[in-house]
């Protein structure tokens, strides 16, 4: 189980243009990705570029593509990989990059602003909250969330479509969407916020086919798909594809 | 050896401007296609055999069994089915096969259920192929405008196949009954058909649609203890729901072929009493 | 001269963790525009690391727990040298604190009757930390972020401007703190930083800065802390001129991982001990039961019947001293490994997985199973952990005032969080900083609002020269080849390599005077190598540039540790000396402070302090017997005779 070396590609570049470099370096028993990239910065190349924070999977910064795939590079274990195998990083590809590893995710910081806050219950102060576990369980999943944004940087819609980057919030937003009309106590429909409806016509859910990619790349293993997209589509098909709930709201509006 | 510096181009998508100039389309090194080429050719397999045992118009009634494919019949030119599935809703002038008719619903809710849009997308549309690797379609809409906006309409879908769910029960119950009609029996069809009915059923409860309408649309589940219990088993069926779409696809299947089978006059069925 | 871009603000918060948006949220709340820079991105700070919970006596697990109860154990846990002001308002305070965050959205576990839930933990004499599972801190960073945008929002709504009055900075960097006189003198005038994507200067003018930086771990080899530790925030403070307070006392948590060796340090929640876990060691044996101190022999459980029965039926059961405060439990672990009966990495066995089924701790650790079945392939569910001591938190940090969260010494200049020192004596007890960082946040962010209108009228001016001289500073490190009088360009990440081995083994949890001496004498001569760092490449994105910079400032606080922990001759919370092995009555009342002095052995001079005697009412909280175990006989007797 000693050290062995090994040969990576790693992406070196900036908006001008750039490519893959070649190195070989060390590696030992029970390391991952990002201990590797910081063999190269420390011996080999002290400026290139890489983001990264707690090194444990839990701030969701050193999201880069490992051969090909969207992973975080600090859970990323080189015992994956087999020791002959050539292991190619680059920058997320979803997003413009800045340099070599390091890519501008504003666009995920601009979706964020866009999806109104929580709207907290008139009458009830602070320490007045009552909920219950089993109505908090969905939401709290979303919270897990690191944001990471793998998942915003694997989807289809804004990685193969620059274009829809304005209308998609992306599965991150849509999954805080979600989050909000899940949550017990947001009074958002009292204010006069309808949530199912925004998230089709503002946030772009209907742009998702449900491919589930987002859900496959998720460190943290939230069923995003399953748990907070399609419900939200359900909930936006109760608010505007389902005739019966249409009739209903048309004969109850008629006589006022 | 490094390899060359590449220099800004145009182009969409992963080579958009701003985007880390990368020419390849993906850089996956594993065997991405696998998945996709097996969804393709396994929905294609269904697709074919189904077409022909819809169009074929025959070898669907092998008493006490009924083919679920023409099950209910609701055309003049039904098999007579003894105390089965037969209501001549249509009358005579429908001429082709009465598959056609029921088939509607059943095709509907697996073509807008969510697990088959996500197969299909993959498979047959490349959209995309699989993740990260770059779709081959210039611009994308998604669901969002005609047709794909129709997608919407599942739960109409879901609420026909608990009725022709339903049906098939009916169907499963009539083959406790011997080749003449007596009741009390039973032979090798009707585990067959036990089997499907149990994966239809399951596959069925298992739907996104059902599961929002059990209890998911609900703000507060501590106000509804039934449904939230309700909801939390959907939620179980759920998980599996790709495993059971399959399952029952492949059950179905099986149950008209062994009906056809019978009905052909390949083999008898074994009877057990 | 390069061009620096200005920018005018009211409030500028250095840091983005808990304390310092809580912060910006409070001055911006209060009219403020307010400004906050971070050298990560928006809502990645280390707090998103903090895994057990927020301390608040809300009573919600055990109506008995009071904000008295709270002040009594954060007063124990520190030794009795905590700022004990400051470990009032913290204890009254936090409850608010916690409950507004639900206002923001935040959603903690729910108890049955579906208020916050609270969970035990080391130290703590009831349940009392409110939490999300173990991902508390991620709860409490995202709830602030989520505020922060909301507060954008309106600012948007009103204004059309998102940023009109509260604008996040990302991955930019601060290097000085600049003032309208000259060092020693002048009130704080703004700051001056980079932008680590382009590597630009910009300078931020305002009147009043709250510095909110978190801690000092990366200054040592293994630690729970994430890249941005590097003590920004308590050299910016030294540098501007204010002094820094006790920082010979550093934490180390007495439960990190051990292997695989690039994890080690990482940090295994103190959950995972208040949920049920228990300490074996080598052989077997529970072994926290042979190291109870005397001071807390009537607090904590004899056998192990008597520890396990406590989980249940907490009344009528002494705790289990795996939940003794951390300085105790990280000491019993070192002590453990050198005798001889570690296990086979270098640490003991923490093991959860014969005390609760599988499916429960999968529920209640989650981030703890995913963290070890990602990274050291250990199913904790089937088998123990191994964990062994990581440097964790420091307490000593910038001396403040109590109720204004004010720096010494620098009109204008705040500090709140981990970066302040005081609150928590000489022992931080879990769940006391998420609890600390929203209550002295809040505080700094108010204060430093209402001290910045009250200057409406006369601001302090930047002075040209100071940012000529930090912009100097700064691109040093790119002439270092040219230079080369003294010696060859010396590599940032072989110095930081080298300062984090030498105050790891010299300075660490276990301290002696010559190797202190030794310490501070490799320091001198990293200093002076540090003069010749050299980096390659341009300014943008640089991370060998942006280390060269930041190894000033744990050259500067590391100098800091080791010269206080030489000073202070016994041993107390965070600061273990082998050859004071006592707790020191007389100690107990000095605080030790850092204040800059160049001089030829170092830059750092020591002057002592003795704190007020504690508030009558306060000191009536404790028995007669367990102060005497803390205080001198004349404290004492002027204590409960006033």
């Amino acid at each position: 189980m000693s050290g062995y070396e090994a040969r990576f590609r790693v992406w070196r570049g900036d908006q001008e243009g750039g490519g893959l470099r070649d190195f070989t370096v060390q590696v030992n028993e029970g390391e991952v990705v990002l201990d590797i990239v910081h063999r190269i910065q420390a011996t080999q190349a002290p400026d290139l570029a890489v983001r990264w924070n707690c090194k444990a999977g839990k701030c969701g910064s050193c999201s880069a593509e490992i051969n090909g795939r969207p992973r975080l590079m600090c859970m990323t274990r080189m015992s994956v990989f087999d020791r002959a195998e050539t292991v190619t990083i680059t920058p997320l590809r979803a997003f413009p990059v800045i340099r070599d590893l390091v890519t501008d995710v504003s666009f995920n910081y601009e979706k964020a602003r866009e999806i109104p806050s929580f709207v907290p219950p008139a009458g009830l102060g602070p320490g007045e909250y009552r909920m219950f576990q089993e109505d908090v369980d969905r939401s709290q999943e979303f919270r897990k969330c690191i944001e990471c944004f793998l998942c915003q940087s694997i989807c289809h819609v804004v990685r193969d479509h620059e274009e829809n980057k304005q209308a998609f919030a992306g599965p991150r937003f849509l999954m805080r969407v979600a989050e909000l009309d899940m949550h017990p106590l947001d009074a958002a429909a009292e204010s006069g916020l309808d949530r199912k409806r925004t998230a089709q016509e503002e946030h772009g859910l209907g742009y998702c086919n449900i491919t589930k990619c987002c859900t496959e790349v998720c460190p943290e293993s939230i069923r995003i798909t399953d748990n907070a997209l399609i419900p939200l589509k359900e909930r936006a098909v109760d608010r505007k594809y389902d005739p019966l709930v249409w009739l209903g709201s048309k004969i109850r509006r008629r006589p006022s | 050896m490094a390899t060359g510096t590449e220099h800004r181009h145009g182009g969409g998508g992963v080579r958009a401007p701003g985007r880390a100039a990368i020419a390849a389309a993906h850089l996956r090194t594993d065997r991405w296609w696998l998945a996709p080429a097996c969804t393709a050719a396994g929905l294609l397999a269904f697709v074919a055999y189904s077409t022909w045992r819809a169009f074929a118009n025959a070898h669907y009634y092998a008493a006490p069994y009924v083919s679920p494919f023409y099950s209910p019949c609701l055309a003049q030119n039904c098999r007579p089915m003894h105390g089965g599935p037969n209501a001549d809703v249509f009358g005579a002038w429908w001429g082709i096969s009465p598959a056609i008719i029921i088939l509607i619903f059943p095709l509907g809710f697996r073509l807008t259920c969510y697990y088959y849009r996500k197969a299909y997308y993959r498979g047959f549309w490349a959209s995309p192929p699989a993740c990260a690797v770059a779709e081959p379609h210039r611009s994308y809409s998604g669901e969002t405008r005609f047709p794909l906006i129709l997608q919407n309409v599942h739960r109409y879908f879901f609420y026909a196949a608990l009725l022709v769910a339903g049906v098939l029960t009916y169907d499963t119950a009539l083959s406790f009954r011997d080749d003449r009609h007596h009741w009390g029996h039973m032979g090798l069809g009707t585990l067959v058909f036990l089997l499907n009915i149990v994966l239809i059923w399951s596959y069925t409860l298992s739907c996104h649609s059902c599961r929002h309408i059990v209890g998911g649309q609900l703000k507060h589940f501590s106000r509804h203890p039934v449904r939230y219990r309700a909801w939390r088993l959907v939620s179980r069926l759920n998980a599996r729901h790709m495993q059971l779409a399959w399952a029952s696809l492949i059950s179905v299947a099986l149950a008209d072929f062994y009906v056809y089978l019978l009905a052909s006059g390949v083999f008898d069925d074994p009877r057990f009493f | 001269m390069p061009v620096v871009d200005r920018q005018e603000w009211d409030v500028v918060v250095v840091g983005a963790g808990g304390a310092g948006l809580r912060a910006a949220i409070e001055a911006r709340e209060r009219g403020a525009r307010t400004a906050v820079i971070c050298k990560s991105l928006f809502g990645k700070a280390h707090t998103v690391m903090a895994e057990g919970g927020i301390a608040a006596a809300m009573a919600n697990a055990n109506e008995h727990d009071t904000w008295q109860t709270h002040f009594r154990d954060t007063m124990r846990g520190g030794k009795f040298l905590n700022q004990w002001r400051m470990a009032e308002l913290h204890a009254r305070e936090a409850p608010q604190r916690v409950w507004e965050l639900e206002t923001w959205g935040a959603l903690f576990d729910r108890t049955k009757d579906g208020r916050i839930s609270q969970r035990n933990f080391g130290g703590h004499e009831y349940p009392r930390l409110a939490h999300v599972g173990d991902r508390t801190g991620l709860e409490l960073i995202r709830t602030l972020q989520q505020r922060i945008v909301a507060l954008q929002q309106q600012d948007f709504a009103d204004t059309g401007d998102h940023e009109w009055g509260l604008k996040v900075f990302q991955e930019c960097t601060v290097t000085r703190v600049l003032k309208d006189g000259g060092p020693d003198g002048g009130r704080v005038s703004g700051v001056f930083a980079y932008d680590r994507e382009t590597g630009r200067f910009f300078v931020l003018q305002a009147p009043a800065v709250v510095l909110a930086t978190g801690g000092i771990g990366k200054s040592f080899k293994v630690t729970s802390n994430s890249w941005e530790y590097t003590g920004d925030g308590h050299a910016l403070a030294l540098l501007a001129g204010a002094p820094l307070l006790n920082m010979e006392f550093v934490q180390f948590h007495p439960t990190g991982m051990v292997w695989p060796p690039s994890v080690k340090g990482i940090l295994v929640t103190e959950s995972v001990r208040g949920d049920g876990g228990v300490l074996r060691n080598a052989a077997g044996e529970r072994f926290m039961f042979d190291y109870v101190p005397d001071v807390f022999k009537d607090k904590y459980a004899e056998s192990e019947r008597e520890a396990d029965g406590w989980y249940d039926d907490p009344d009528h059961h002494r705790r289990p001293p795996e939940l003794l405060p951390r300085d105790e439990v990280a000491r019993a672990i070192n002590a453990e490994v050198k005798a001889g009966r570690g296990s086979p990495h270098g640490g003991v066995f923490l093991d959860v997985s014969t005390r609760m089924p599988a499916e429960v701790i999968r529920r209640r650790l989650p981030s703890m199973y995913h963290q070890f079945k990602e990274l050291a392939d250990v199913d904790i569910t089937a088998e123990p952990m191994e964990v062994g001591p990581t440097c964790h938190y420091v307490m000593g940090g910038i001396a403040v005032d109590s109720d204004t969260a004010a720096a010494r010494g620098v009109p204008g200049l705040y500090a709140a969080g981990e970066v302040a020192g005081g609150m928590h004596g000489s022992n931080r007890l879990g769940g006391n900083s998420l609890s600390d960082l929203l209550v002295f946040g809040r505080r700094a962010g108010r204060h430093a609002a209402e001290y910045a209108r009250a200057l409406a009228q006369e601001r302090p001016r930047v002075n040209g020269a100071q940012v000529e001289l930090a912009s100097a500073e700064a691109l040093r490190p790119f002439s270092a080849a040219a230079e080369g009088e003294a010696g060859p360009p010396e590599n940032p990440y072989t110095l930081h390599q080298e300062l984090q081995q030498t105050m790891n083994d010299l300075v660490g949890i276990i301290r002696r005077e010559g190797e202190m001496e030794q310490a501070l004498h490799k320091l001198a001569e990293l200093r002076l190598r540090a003069g010749r760092i050299g980096v390659e490449g341009h300014r943008q994105f640089n991370p060998g540039w942006h280390l060269a910079l930041d190894l000033r400032n744990m050259l500067l606080v590391s100098e800091c540790v080791a010269r206080a922990a030489l000073e202070r001759t016994e041993s107390r919370g965070g600061h273990t000396r082998e050859d004071y092995p006592g707790m020191d009555r007389s100690w107990r009342n000095v605080n030790l402070l850092c204040a800059l002095a160049e001089h030829p052995q170092g830059r750092i001079r020591l002057t002592r302090e003795t704190t007020a005697p504690l508030r009558p009412d306060l000191l009536a909280l404790f028995e007669k017997e367990e102060l005497a175990k803390y205080l001198t006989d004349e404290e004492l007797e002027g204590g409960l005779s006033a």
